[in-house]
């Protein structure tokens, strides 16, 4: 299974990485290897195995409900590129 | 002897003897530091800080934590309030964190000062150091009779050179599919990744979740026992923290492995590494050998399918984990964009690296609808097999000992292919994907005078067997090589 | 389906269309003090990014610890909604980037949800206890809300408000069985109710802490099922039927008009009364669900779900049937359940030691018709149950007539006394002496002789009003069953 040109754009675009038609270019092949690589793995007989998503044996932890947290505005703020009255600002978003 | 080429252990005793202040350490270190800028190994210096703990050392002293009098190298991956925190990337520059890390916070309760930040691969993505904002950093290491410039392995070379080129006694280093080991091996110093969950990640900036894990490098088995007795321990703030008290590692530090019995995987016998590796694997089993343990053969048969499985796995975690770098509330922001859409994309062009790049495509595509089950859940059922592999291998021994690296440090942009680099976490990964302890300790020098390091892998939660194996290895292995300085 | 009346279709062109709709309601938990991950406040109305931790703000290095009593209360919702409970469940991240999604994902759950299948029973018409319909439910998950995107504020910027970012959200899935916008309103209506009295959600809706995603698709009777359009955000019971039926009449026309709907999602704007695109046709999102590698997967045991179990109230279905059990009509349990505020009320109010279908018109009519008049709410009641239950006693033990409760009630509502008292002060308590008022009687029928005889001629009607004069010459204080009775005596006797 190999990536073309245009799921290779597609995916950029998933991931928000604006990249110019050489830079993909460059891009898809690298891909590919990697992913060529990787597929490997279908070798692999797994029926019967449950997918690891924990690799520690632990049951989660519930933290009580208070509140512990918050009230630190100029914190959360202090590296914000644009901040003002209080807010993030960002470019405005068209709804 | 001076200051700088103390261990931990004999800074502590030093220092709590009385024979010199913490000041003195704290300043014949900031002074090694400031004359080693040419290795690149720091991103930021943080002289005073150094002094500030030292202060407060002299000032407590004999009261103070385990590590009081210590000044330490601290891996820009983990957050430090009030310094810069980018995890070697142009899109984290300038970003102070209002919160210091839970490794880091242990490391000043326990009296340590701070020297500096110390570079790395960007967002703890490579193993050479090549990646990284800041510029690559330079092995203090070189080959016989040449002056080109080496790697220190990656992502945490920056430690592993400060380390091992003395402008520091120890240093935090993060590893997620070798990042400590490898550049440890690479610099002939120990480097220790303990079970995934005895050290919190709370405050490190996040790579890949289920595998990034904090430990210490240092230039002795017993420094970073020392270091990972201070960094570990529950964490409520981290969901995947251990709930378990940290053992006395250094306490319980025991060469004596008679009754042990260490695993050798055939698997890891690669015919295409070079044979002074291997060698020296041998040696190493005759050195447990001679400590009292038994060495088995034992088999992991999945191995070789550990580095597909790892990248896969790493790039789609770190894919979702790198998606906050955004610009809308910290960090780099490109202006001159129109809409939100395109000031995402465009910051995320300028402020990640090639590297990283690759890596969320890869992570992005592997989760996409259509490919996550051939993939992404692909990988976690191998994960799981490869698992398996070693809970049933710890039936029939205590320990396994194998090559750290399939090479030794390599030159500065000789390896271009990505593929290439990422074979040179083969024999590492298996432990990470696993969560199983497992220490890289130097066992000599490649006939080209370069370091090359033992692995040891453990048990869940036996940290204790590893080090004590490596110290075995310590012991005979004799390494007492340094880096020429050079710089 | 027991629904007496004709089923909803639309009347196109070509024919009669079917709608199917389905409802997504996003509840937040309101009955906690912190978030879902973070242990910031999750009060409604804060100044901007002051309930807002570090993981809130998706920090680099910040990392979710789940909050117990989130997970209770949406386990507590789930029993309330007969359904299955899981007891191993997962969280998933949802990718995809907005400026209101600090972490470029929502940690939710879509492999393995908190809670399973369950259904509803709803009412369709109040005064028919046959209308009912089950509707089901698909499942129940827990996630983050995001955060609150300004767009008024300045010319070329949006703001950026992170205090609701991260706040427990509970996702109730139904089953597509809604055929009208009635059902879905009455399903909504229900839901709503069901969450208060289980008090996991305030079911606020105009505060946003319940809202609605509407799901509509159209097909001729007895065809498969249609592609369906996802109308977003609907923060009404009155806007979801107006979205159902709006959207479903946009789609008929599509489709007899020769097109084909477009699953995508829509907005709706409730000043124009139409719902329009939201998506770009090509823009399909990939959300490239995962595990979340940062948790781990989270398993309840029996004594966390039996204490879930007991903590419940009695809930509305049992509550109705009860008080039918009682002898209150049906209408009048079911408007005395729809609100648990309501119901409180009411149970307070029969604790009082009330007979209970008295006391159930009382409220329905007297309570509710006052509180509408004044403007309050029951739980503002300027009469409260126990003082409520001291009048309808003096109702029902014959101390005051029927009528003059409702006057000493109006003095109640303004002057907070209590209704003995009142009866006391104003002398007001009705008399049931047959010798008073057989003088009253006699008094009256004196006086009114030559109506006396035009109804012993057959002028029956005039009864009343002999019943009239007598009641009002006793200024009202007159027992009316004794005075009928004596009255009957005195004039057919």
């Amino acid at each position: 299974m190999s990536v073309s040109h245009d799921q290779a754009r597609h995916i950029a675009k998933l991931a928000r990485i604006a990249m110019s038609d050489e830079e993909l270019e460059r891009l898809v092949p690298e891909l590919n290897a990697i992913i060529g690589w990787v597929e490997q793995l279908a070798e692999v007989n797994t029926d019967g195995v449950e997918p690891l998503t924990a690799v520690i044996d632990q049951k989660l932890r519930l933290r009580d409900d208070k509140v512990t947290d918050g009230n630190i505005r100029d914190d959360v703020l202090a590296n914000a590129p644009e901040a003002q009255h209080g807010f993030f600002a960002v470019p405005k978003v068209i709804e | 002897m001076t200051l700088t080429s103390k261990t931990i252990a004999e800074l502590r005793d030093g220092f709590r003897g009385g024979e010199y202040s913490a000041r003195e350490i704290a300043e014949a270190y900031n002074a090694a530091v400031a004359g080693a800028r040419l290795l690149n190994a720091y991103t930021v210096e943080t002289p005073e800080d150094a002094l500030a703990a030292a202060a407060a050392a002299d000032a407590a002293r004999g009261q103070g934590g385990s590590l009081a009098g210590i000044p330490l190298g601290i891996k820009d991956l983990f957050a430090t309030k009030g310094v810069d925190t980018t995890a070697g990337s142009h899109i984290l520059k300038g970003f102070k964190p209002t919160y210091e890390s839970t490794v880091t916070a242990n490391l000043r309760k326990a009296g340590a000062g701070m020297l500096g930040k110390l570079n790395m691969d960007e967002f703890a993505m490579g193993s050479s150091n090549e990646t990284s904002t800041y510029g690559p950093v330079l092995s203090p290491w070189r080959r016989q009779g040449s002056n080109v410039g080496l790697t220190p392995g990656g992502s945490s070379g920056g430690s592993a050179a400060a380390v091992s080129a003395l402008i520091a006694p120890g240093a935090t280093g993060t590893d997620t599919g070798g990042s400590i080991r490898q550049p440890a091996a690479f610099a002939g110093i120990c480097g220790i990744k303990p079970t995934y969950g005895r050290c919190s990640r709370w405050g490190i900036v996040s790579f890949a979740s289920s595998l990034d894990q904090a430990g210490p490098m240092a230039r002795t088995v017993r420094d970073c026992a020392i270091l990972l007795e201070a960094m570990a321990g529950f964490d409520p703030k981290d969901s995947t923290s251990l709930d378990l008290p940290v053992p006395q590692w250094e306490a319980k530090l025991s060469s004596d492995l008679k009754g042990k019995r260490v695993g050798i995987p055939k698997e890891y016998r690669i015919d295409s590494v070079p044979a002074e590796i291997n060698a020296l694997w041998d040696q190493g089993i005759e050195w447990l050998k001679d400590a009292g343990a038994t060495p088995v053969e034992i088999s992991l048969p999945h191995t070789k399918y550990a580095l597909p499985t790892y990248y896969i796995i790493a790039p789609a975690e770190a894919s979702s984990n790198l998606a906050r770098y955004d610009g809308v509330r910290y960090g780099l922001r490109e202006e001159g964009v129109k809409t939100l859409d395109d000031m995402y994309a465009a910051t995320r062009a300028a402020g990640f690296g090639a590297e990283v790049k690759r890596r969320i495509m890869i992570g992005t595509y592997v989760l996409s609808a259509g490919f996550y089950d051939a993939y992404f859940t692909k990988a976690q059922r191998v994960r799981a097999l490869i698992k398996q592999d070693f809970a049933k291998a710890f039936e029939s021994c205590d320990v396994i000992l194998t090559p750290t690296a399939p090479s030794a440090a390599f030159g500065i942009g000789e390896t271009t292919d990505p593929l290439a680099m990422y074979l040179n976490d083969v024999f590492a990964v298996p432990a990470s994907l696993a969560g199983l302890p497992a220490m890289s300790v130097p066992g000599g020098l490649d006939g080209q005078g370069l370091p090359l390091g033992l692995h040891l892998i453990g048990n869940e939660l036996d940290e204790q067997t590893v080090l004590n194996a490596g110290l075995a290895i310590e012991e005979r292995a004799g390494f007492t090589a340094r880096p020429e300085k050079w710089w | 389906m027991a629904d007496a009346s004709a089923p909803y279709r639309i009347k196109g062109e070509t024919g009669e269309w079917e709608v199917v709709v389905g409802l997504e309601v996003h509840a937040q938990i309101t009955a906690t003090a912190s978030k879902l991950f973070s242990g910031a406040a999750t009060e409604f109305g804060a100044e901007p990014n002051t309930q807002v931790s570090l993981v809130d703000a998706a920090m680099p290095g910040m990392l979710p610890v789940p909050n117990k009593e989130c997970i209770r209360q949406a386990v507590r919702t789930g029993m309330a909604l007969d359904a299955v409970i899981n007891r191993s469940s997962r969280f998933d991240r949802k990718n995809y980037f907005y400026a209101d999604l600090p972490q470029g994902y929502q940690i939710s759950q879509l492999y393995h949800p908190l809670v399973g299948e369950g259904e509803v029973e709803v009412l369709l018409d109040d005064k028919d206890e046959s209308s009912t319909k089950r509707i089901g439910i698909e499942r129940i998950h827990v996630e983050q809300d995001a955060g609150k995107l300004m767009h008024d504020q300045h010319p070329t910027m949006s703001y950026v408000d992170l205090n609701r970012s991260g706040v427990a959200l509970m996702e109730i899935v139904s089953r597509p069985d809604m055929r009208s916008p009635a059902e879905a309103g009455a399903y909504l209506k229900k839901l709503r109710a069901i969450l208060r009295y289980v008090g996991s959600c305030d079911g606020n809706m105009d505060e946003g802490s319940m809202r609605a995603d509407v799901n509509v698709s159209v097909r001729k009777v007895g065809d498969e099922l249609g592609t369906r359009t996802e109308t977003k955000n609907v923060n009404s019971v009155r806007f979801v039927m107006a979205v159902v039926e709006h959207e479903a009449k946009r789609q008929v026309d599509v489709l007899e008009g020769g097109g084909a709907i477009v699953q995508e999602t829509r907005l709706y704007d409730p000043d124009k009364g139409v719902t329009r695109s939201l998506r770009s046709k090509e823009d399909a999102h990939d959300y490239r669900y995962f595990p979340d590698p940062d948790l781990l997967p989270l398993e309840l045991d029996e004594a966390f779900l039996d204490e879930c179990r007991a903590s419940l109230p009695e809930l509305p279905d049992a509550k109705r049937k009860r008080y039918e059990a009682l002898g209150i009509t049906p209408y009048n349990a079911s408007v005395l359940t729809a609100e648990v505020e309501t119901a409180r009320y009411f149970d307070a109010l029969l604790e009082g030691g009330v007979e209970p279908k008295a006391a159930a018109n009382w409220t329905a009519s007297e309570l509710f018709g006052a509180l509408n008049r004044i403007g309050k709410t029951i739980e503002d009641s300027p009469v409260s149950p126990a003082q409520a239950a001291e009048l309808l006693k003096l109702v029902g033990d014959g101390t005051i007539s029927g009528s003059l409760a409702k006057q000493v009630f109006e003095i109640m509502l303004e002057t907070g006394e209590g209704a003995e008292a009142i009866v006391e002060s104003r002398g007001l308590k009705q008399t049931s002496d047959t010798g008073a008022i057989d003088a009253k009687i006699d008094e009256i029928l004196a006086a009114n002789a030559d109506k006396v005889a035009e109804y012993k001629a057959g002028k029956v009607a005039l009864f009343g009003f002999f019943v009239g004069q007598v009641m009002k010459a006793m200024a009202g204080k007159a027992n009316p069953g004794v005075v009928n009775e004596q009255l009957r005596a005195k004039l057919d006797g």
